[in-house]
């Protein structure tokens, strides 16, 4: 593999490093902090004011990323809360106990206002919860329904509508002191639009053979800005078109994904994959599949904050509407049978070899029913499933040496089964 | 009736994993339906309002060996999903016409999905509760809910649900939520007379048979329980607190109370006193309804808790108004709405200097030697703190 890098990874290092920044220097710039949660951010309301937003889920992965997550999650479970419960919580707890040093080594500030974007994930609720029990501050909450039925109902938006409105907009106002600007929200949203078409684009680049992107490992890079703060942001809109770019221009070359150890220079597999990655050893578990020659073309867990591809983009001129429909789509607050129709539609269109399940063991809302999942794609599709467990960001179940060979025997399975399909071709057709 | 007569009638529906008392109603009339529901609250008064049989479908506990479910779920997910997959895919649930879930966690929400998969020839109905309070959002919200489950409901018998038959099951339902509120507040004052795993296997009948038969039975039950001339213990008096969906085996509900703790207070199938009032009658009964529930439920971790002191109180007053002594937090393992409350719910009772001890268990334990040490230094413990 040689070494790449593209000038959009400095660039999202450098969004990401200014955010972590702005946040420590909070306290004396006097900027005001609203803590909320990736599915359902709702970035450009909360930017429009000029808060700025903190995401918990992200301050987890982003610790588990840097090894800190044992020692934090350690301290909140001697502080009382259970082994059984999600890591991320108690990784932000532990963290809070420990300093509150975000990813920069700064102290992140404390949250002015906690917005409970309740979307896809029953945790959040207790998070907020046990957050409001930390800092004492403010919480507003916005529910947004389930999809139960596999789409957003016109009363389910009205209603999420109304609590935007009536609820949220009021507590943004209380703790900005200014009043909402729909116009300015309007201009951020049709930023949105155009960053989101980026994305798409990006990510459907790994229809091509080979694929120039990996999409859930390197995925989760790509999704950084749009998932964080950077919605509807001018250097978030620079950040994607740059990225388009440069994606397209390895396509045109024929280039494979840039991973940690330079570009991929074979594709051999081609997978799907299902729920998030683990993060305390994200670059091992990458090696893996490197290792293998196998590229993620497709990933659902790119989709926690927002589920573009299917057609979905920010609509400046319903600002509300479009903020709840947004909510209402982000893939975790869909139907386990809408979530299988997207696994398979991956499958397909992204010409996958196969897919794979990584079931992690806090997040009830990806894992319950993950088997189920495996089955129907696997009977839809004809295409064979894998399943490996580990977790978020919990060092004490990531198990090197058994995912390692649970993933071999799966590609191992993967090539057999395509040497056996071409022997059965070449019978057929001699 | 006898004291022995009723528990005999509830333990054998308790026991009954063949569903033998709602089938046999099923089968009695033409057309008739069973719908089930999962834990924790559902509006089951709509389900008897369409003229069916609501049936609480609450796992197998530590009866039902798990062959198929377990292949539906990981090692780390709770066990009651796996055993109502068990129930189902061995047939003990066939003759539910549908099953409604509510929005009690992640699990049971993805379970409704499973089932439309599962039994795509079922109704189905997801039913979220609502998380705002103000009446003009959440509780109208609440209240298309609740008219979306009575259309579908209709929609499956072939005819409309009235208003009038909704009106009239909530009056059924009234009462039922008074009779046991008025079997709580005897074991409360007696709880001698009123042990907890009779109470508690009296409620899981209630469950699974028509609504007529067992106000028949809790009645007679409360009418007898008081004169069989028991005595009181020497126990302590405990609130049972996080059992509220997975249910706990009835062996470790008995351990419990023989280990010298009565329990005055408890979150067992919670769904039965999640509106601590009746519903007022109306014009409207399902804003009522929702209006009720926005109003006056039991705090309750599925619910989203808007008083930032709430929590921190909640077990002292739990505690006075059971005449308590202490808590056991007994919670399902890795049940998250049980365990993150935990550390907020333990918080309030340090504040407050309430003495607790905490446990997991899961429905099909089957060891209790554990959890009788663990209660019976409790109970001694609270005597001895008592007595200082």
């Amino acid at each position: 593999m040689s070494q790449a890098k593209d000038r959009s990874q400095d660039l999202q290092k450098q969004l990401i490093a200014q955010l972590y920044d702005d946040l420590a220097d909070a306290p004396q710039t006097g900027r005001k902090v609203v803590y909320t949660f990736v599915p359902g951010n709702l970035t450009e309301l909360i930017r429009s004011f000029d808060l700025l937003p903190v995401l918990p889920e992200i301050n987890a992965l982003q610790s588990g990323m840097r090894q800190k997550t044992g020692a934090y999650i350690t301290e909140a479970e001697k502080s009382g809360h259970s082994e059984d419960v999600c890591t991320y919580v108690k990784a932000d707890l532990g963290m809070i106990k420990a300093g509150n040093l975000g990813p920069t080594g700064r102290p992140l500030p404390k949250p002015d206002l906690l917005l409970l974007s309740y979307t896809g994930c029953y945790t959040f609720m207790k998070w907020f919860e046990l957050l409001r029990e930390e800092y004492g501050c403010p919480v507003v909450m916005l529910h947004v329904p389930y999809q139960e039925a596999g789409h957003m109902t016109a009363t389910h938006r009205q209603y999420v509508v109304d609590q935007i409105r009536d609820k949220l907009i009021p507590a943004l106002e209380e703790v900005s002191g200014k009043r909402y600007d729909e116009a300015r929200l309007k201009e951020m949203l049709a930023r949105s639009a155009r960053m989101e078409d980026d994305l798409v684009h990006v990510f459907q680049s790994a229809k091509n053979r080979p694929s120039p992107i990996d999409a859930w490992f390197g995925g989760v890079y790509y999704i950084g800005p749009m998932f964080t703060a950077f919605r509807g942001t001018p250097e978030g809109e620079e950040y994607y078109r740059l990225l388009r770019q440069e994606v397209d221009e390895r396509v045109r070359l024929g280039l494979g994904p840039i991973t940690p150890d330079g570009v991929l220079q074979e594709e051999k597999f081609r997978v799907v994959v299902e729920g998030p990655p683990n993060w305390t050893s994200f670059r091992e578990f990458w090696k893996m599949f490197t290792d293998e020659g196998a590229v993620a073309v497709a990933s659902t867990y790119t989709k926690v904050g927002g589920t573009y591809d299917f057609g979905f983009r920010h609509d400046p001129a319903r600002p509300l509407e479009t903020l709840a429909e947004y909510c209402s789509e982000c893939y975790t607050n869909r139907n386990l049978p809408t979530r299988i129709d997207m696994l398979a539609r991956y499958v397909e269109e992204y010409q996958a070899d196969g897919f794979l399940i990584n079931s992690v063991k806090s997040c009830n809302s990806f894992s319950a029913g993950q088997l189920m999942i495996l089955r129907e794609v696997e009977r839809r599709t004809g295409r064979p499933g894998g399943f490996i467990e580990s977790d978020l960001v919990d060092p004490r179940y990531f198990s090197a040496a058994n995912i390692k060979n649970r993933l071999e025997s799966y590609f191992q399975m993967l090539a057999a089964r395509r040497a056996g399909v071409a022997t059965t071709s070449l019978e057929v057709h001699p | 009736m006898e004291r022995a007569e009723i528990v005999a009638w509830a333990e054998a529906n308790y026991l009954d994993l063949e569903f033998k008392r709602a089938r046999a109603w099923v089968s009695e009339a033409p057309g008739r339906k069973a719908i089930g529901y999962l834990p924790v609250y559902a509006p089951v008064e709509l389900i008897h309002a369409a003229g069916m049989l609501p049936v609480g479908v609450h796992g197998g506990g530590d009866r039902l060996d798990i062959i198929r479910g377990d292949a539906y779920y990981q090692s780390y997910i709770c066990h009651l999903p796996r055993s109502v997959i068990e129930l189902a895919v061995s047939g003990r649930l066939a003759f539910l016409s549908g099953a409604v879930f509510p929005s009690t966690c992640d699990v049971i929400r993805n379970l409704s999905g499973m089932w439309r998969l599962l039994f795509a020839d079922k109704y189905v109905r997801y039913v979220d509760l609502p998380q705002d309070y103000d009446p003009a959002m959440g509780g109208a919200f609440f209240a298309h809910e609740l008219r979306e489950l009575v259309a579908g409901l209709g929609e499956l018998r072939g005819a409309p649900v009235t208003r009038d038959e909704i009106a009239a099951s909530v009056r059924v339902w009234n009462e039922r939520r008074a009779l046991i509120r008025a079997l709580y507040e005897k074991r409360r004052l007696e709880p001698w007379n009123v042990p907890t795993d009779e109470l508690y296997q009296i409620l899981r009948a209630g469950e699974i048979v028509p609504v007529e038969e067992f106000l028949a039975y809790a009645r007679a039950y409360l009418e007898v329980c008081g004169t069989d001339g028991r005595r009181p213990r020497d126990n302590a008096r405990v609130v049972l607190v996080g059992s509220f969906c997975e249910q706990p085996p009835l062996g470790l509900i008995r351990t419990v109370e023989r280990a010298g703790c009565y329990i005055v207070d408890d979150d067992l199938l919670h769904g039965n006193r999640f509106l601590t009032v009746d519903v007022p009658e109306s014009d409207d009964p399902l804003t009522a309804l929702a209006h009720t529930l926005l109003d006056r439920s039991v705090a309750s971790p599925v619910m989203y808790e808007r008083d930032p002191e709430a929590k921190r109180k909640l077990m002292a007053q739990r505690v006075e108004a059971a005449g308590a002594e202490g808590v056991i937090f007994g919670a399902p393992s890795f049940c998250d709405p049980a365990l993150l409350d935990r550390p907020m719910l333990q918080r309030g009772a340090d504040a407050a200097r309430i003495p607790y001890i905490s446990f997991k268990y899961a429905e099909n334990t089957a060891q209790f030697q554990q959890f009788r040490e663990q209660a019976g230094t409790f109970s001694d413990a609270l005597k001895l703190w008592s007595g200082a």
